[in-house]
């Protein structure tokens, strides 16, 4: 049935009845963690990687270790796309199917997949093998087709070259030797970029030119702390995230608050599709996030940091638990940084699962703790009341990386560069019809004309501007400007030429807003399927006029009545593909004739009567005598 | 107790009329006091606040917020009951009616069902343009005393937040996520856990809709007689206005 909800008989869906995993092997699990239950999501995920399921009596003994509620465990285990109550293979392979893995020959690939592994996309093996599945975005926008392999990516995947790896997976190889057969022997940053390409075309003169090591942490520690926010909000840098909130300004609201304890999460969720730019400072900048995070403690006061990585990055786990070690072994994390009494900061690394809202601050926060990432009830706000009730700063990862160049650099220094109101530079994944793909470092200011020169993208029909949460623009656009007043955009710029279907890419992009919401209000879990659902009558040509203004109307009830900005911007896929591309609607609309609804198809109707009653209808079945 | 509290009040604007709230109080809590209602469904005297069925979104200073989350301010004018929200406010209800399976006709409920009464009241009474989800969602009839019908659930979560924070037990709870997260029971089925028809959780009050089923006492209240064929939902706290 196709209303967007699984049909299940009882009350769970079939739970894992893989042998029962031993109480005392799952308490020791949780004991790692030290039987937390805010390291909830940790545990899970342990659970996950060891026994390729979370059964109902794991979830028993998780309960027990931790304090909480099966119901409690579950929500959480139920909530995440990479933990899973049924039982998956030893190696998952998961294939993005965003929509530009989708024009860059993913159907070919997953053809070669099912073939050579005998089973389809969402199956797994009799022999518990493997499981294969698609994910969103998974950020290799700009080596597409890619696909995550347990822990490990292949990017720029062919037929052929997906066909060697799904038969050396066959064959018993490992995940790690598709990488290299000397994989054991590689640093963790020549795997990481093995795996993975940085693909920068344009280095910038802030994040990726030459960077001094800690530089500005170095000046940092000799300011005042309200002079380094000082500092921070003269040079007028906005979080690079997407909604481009006042940094300085942040951190002074979380310095002021009057409070035991304070916290810097930096959010590496970077999940909106078309989006890589921080995969690339993760890896090519980790010490400067770590040392812009430093840098944010110092000013607020705060002795604890969570950097929370999308579960989809966790190749580059080990790469930046190394740069963490480091780090903590030269005393630039740990007690007393540079020999600065009560100067204490050190930061854990939080994995997320496979939860797109978890970019979301308040659903970050929530995951952090142990939850399901349901975003938080504002007010309070994160830098009043955060992470368990802390007042906390949340931040990109490039926002922080900005941050340390300041201090380096000068607030003014910054502040020259871009426009007014939008000061400094911006990383920009680039990605889709062009054929430059990859990261430009600019100042704030360029056209997406002169972005597309620049990427070789002039062929373009239609521009993403911000992912699916931002706006499509046409050719008559391209003379704005990347700025937060004009054009605002966390990064991505996805191009698409004349030849890709703008309401296939509408669908997809709503598909994509209804597997992700959270769920927890109205409009936003339900109202995205209706509009998914009727953008699907017009891509079957179905729709009548009045449609329009349906999808108009339920897009403004969502972006009035929801409670976190994923629901606010998810119909705008829609809205601004109609405003700025119209004729790709009217052209398949039609007016009812005879006052007959073209979308009402008898056989679909009947379907669950028929099902019910299991036999035939003698009137309405055309083969019934077949 | 009431001296100091009038000392810390200050007043704000519904739909033009004068309300007087203290800090600390949502929008809808000083509402409530004044006797004008706002409509809501997640919502529910002494359980905390969820802000998630959204039927309470009001207009404060020009910005859509939950009444019930959201603390009020001084001289603020909201907006209530205008077209545009009642509009608004009828999507959502529509929403969780076509979410579920909601039969009126042959529901226990009806006459008592708070998403029946809000339908009411924000005439929902044109056909519908949203197509019905229809899921298929299963029956528990497991308890002794109680049974569960998620066809009727609206996941407000009245019930979980009544079981963890009035009776102490966590019988309920949200699993899943997007169209998929539902309320679940904390075991395989409703006798697994220690759910009781005296917990305040399963009293007739607390589910809005019909789905948590006390057994062997249906249709006691005959239809006709029954809480919202007095009157439209808010009636009582509309009462209170002076």
């Amino acid at each position: 049935m196709d209303n967007g909800q699984e049909c299940t008989s009882g009350l769970s869906s079939t739970a894992c009845d893989v042998g029962a995993v031993p109480a005392e092997e799952i308490a020791a699990i949780c004991q790692t963690f030290g039987n937390d239950k805010h390291r909830m999501l940790d545990i899970l995920r342990a659970v996950q990687d060891r026994y390729h399921c979370i059964s109902p009596s794991t979830m028993d003994s998780v309960a027990a270790e931790t304090g909480l509620t099966r119901i409690q465990v579950e929500g959480v285990a139920s909530f995440y796309s990479f933990l899973s109550l049924t039982p998956k293979g030893r190696v998952t392979i998961r294939l993005c199917d965003d929509i530009v893995d989708r024009y860059a020959g993913l159907a070919e690939v997953v053809a070669v997949f099912e073939e050579v592994l005998g089973i389809r996309m969402g199956e797994t093996s009799a022999d518990r093998a493997f499981s294969l599945e698609y994910t969103p975005c998974i950020g290799m926008c700009d080596q597409a087709p890619a696909a995550m392999i347990n822990d490990v990516v292949l990017t720029r995947l062919t037929v052929d070259t997906a066909r060697a790896a799904a038969e050396a997976l066959k064959a018993g190889r490992t995940p790690d030797h598709l990488i290299s057969e000397r994989y054991a022997e590689l640093t963790p940053h020549e795997r990481a970029t093995r795996m993975v390409d940085n693909n920068i075309r344009h280095a910038g003169e802030v994040l990726l030119g030459p960077v001094p090591e800690d530089a500005g942490l170095d000046k940092a520690a000799a300011m005042m702390p309200s002079l380094i926010i000082a500092a921070i909000e003269e040079s007028g840098l906005r979080g690079c995230g997407g909604a481009g909130f006042t940094t300085g300004h942040k951190w002074r609201f979380a310095a002021a608050e009057r409070a035991e304890k304070r916290f810097i999460l930096c959010n590496a969720d970077e999940g909106e599709p078309g989006t890589f730019k921080d995969r690339v400072l993760l890896t090519e900048r980790p010490h400067l996030l770590i040392e812009g995070m430093t840098i944010a403690a110092r000013a607020v006061g705060a002795n604890e940091g969570i950097l929370y990585l999308r579960g989809e990055y966790v190749y580059l786990r080990e790469l930046l638990e190394q740069v963490l070690e480091d780090r903590r072994r030269r005393g630039l994390l740990g007690k007393g940084i540079h020999g600065i009494r009560n100067f204490d900061f050190d930061v854990r690394l939080q994995l997320g699962a496979g939860a797109y809202i978890c970019g979301e601050e308040g659903a970050l926060i929530s995951s952090c703790e142990g939850l399901p990432g349901e975003p938080k009830t504002r007010p309070p706000f994160p830098v009043n009341r955060g992470y368990l009730g802390h007042p906390t700063v949340v931040n990109n990862v490039e926002t922080f990386c900005h941050a340390a160049r300041i201090l380096d650099r000068g607030a003014t220094w910054f502040h020259a560069m871009g426009t007014e109101g939008s000061h400094g530079t911006k990383l920009f994944s680039i990605c889709g019809d062009c054929l430059n793909p990859g990261i430009y470092e600019l100042p704030y200011g360029h056209t997406v004309r002169e972005i597309l020169e620049m990427a070789g993208g002039q062929d373009a029909a239609a521009v993403q501007v911000g992912g699916p949460s931002g706006t499509m623009i046409a050719r008559d656009s391209f003379h704005r400007k990347l700025t937060f007043d004009d054009l605002a955009t966390g990064g991505a710029i996805i191009v698409f030429n004349g030849e890709r279907n703008i309401l296939e890419i509408v669908e997809y992009y709503m598909s994509f807003f209804v597997h992700e919401s959270c769920g927890y209000c109205t409009p936003c879990r339900v109202g995205n399927v209706f509009l998914q659902k009727a953008i699907g009558k017009f891509r079957k040509g179905l729709a009548n006029p009045e449609d329009i203004d349906y999808l108009k109307e339920l897009s403004g009830t969502i972006i009035e009545t929801s409670r976190c900005g994923l629901g606010m911007t998810s119909p705008n896929p829609i809205l601004s593909t109609l405003q700025n591309f119209p004729l790709v609607y009217s052209a398949v609309t039609k007016p009812n004739k005879d006052r007959i609804r073209d979308t009402f198809d008898i056989q679909s109707a009947i379907d669950g009567a028929r099902k019910i009653a299991k036999r035939r209808s003698y009137i309405f079945d055309r083969d019934f005598t077949q | 107790m009431s001296g100091t509290k009038k000392e810390t009040g200050f007043t704000f604007t519904i739909d033009g009329v004068e309300i007087t709230a203290y800090a600390g109080e949502t929008i809808m809590e000083a509402a409530d006091e004044a006797g004008v209602y706002i409509p809501r469904l997640c919502d529910h005297e002494g359980l905390r606040h969820q802000g998630s069925c959204r039927v309470c979104t009001v207009k404060a200073g020009g910005r859509s917020v939950a009444a019930c989350t959201q603390p009020a301010a001084p001289g603020q004018a909201v907006e209530n009951e205008s077209p545009h929200l009642t509009k608004m406010r009828r999507d959502l209800v529509e929403m969780l009616f076509h979410e579920g399976n909601h039969l009126c006709p042959i529901c226990e409920a009806s006459g008592n069902c708070e998403l029946q009464a809000m339908a009411y009241r924000l005439d929902m009474t044109e056909t519908t343009r949203f197509p019905y989800l229809e899921p298929c969602r299963a029956l528990d009839a497991s308890h002794p005393d109680i049974a569960l019908d998620t066809n009727r659930c609206i996941s407000c979560g009245r019930c979980i937040r009544a079981s963890e924070d009035v009776d102490g037990k966590g019988v309920f709870g949200y699993v899943g996520r997007g169209i998929h997260r539902r309320v679940a029971v904390n075991g395989e089925n409703l006798a697994d856990t220690d759910a009781q028809v005296t917990d305040h959780a399963i009293s007739s009050e607390v589910c809005p809709v019909g789905c948590i089923i006390r057994k062997r006492v249906g249709f006691v209240t005959p239809i006709g007689e029954r809480e919202f064929d007095k009157g439209l939902i808010g009636h009582e706290i509309e009462a209170r206005r002076k």
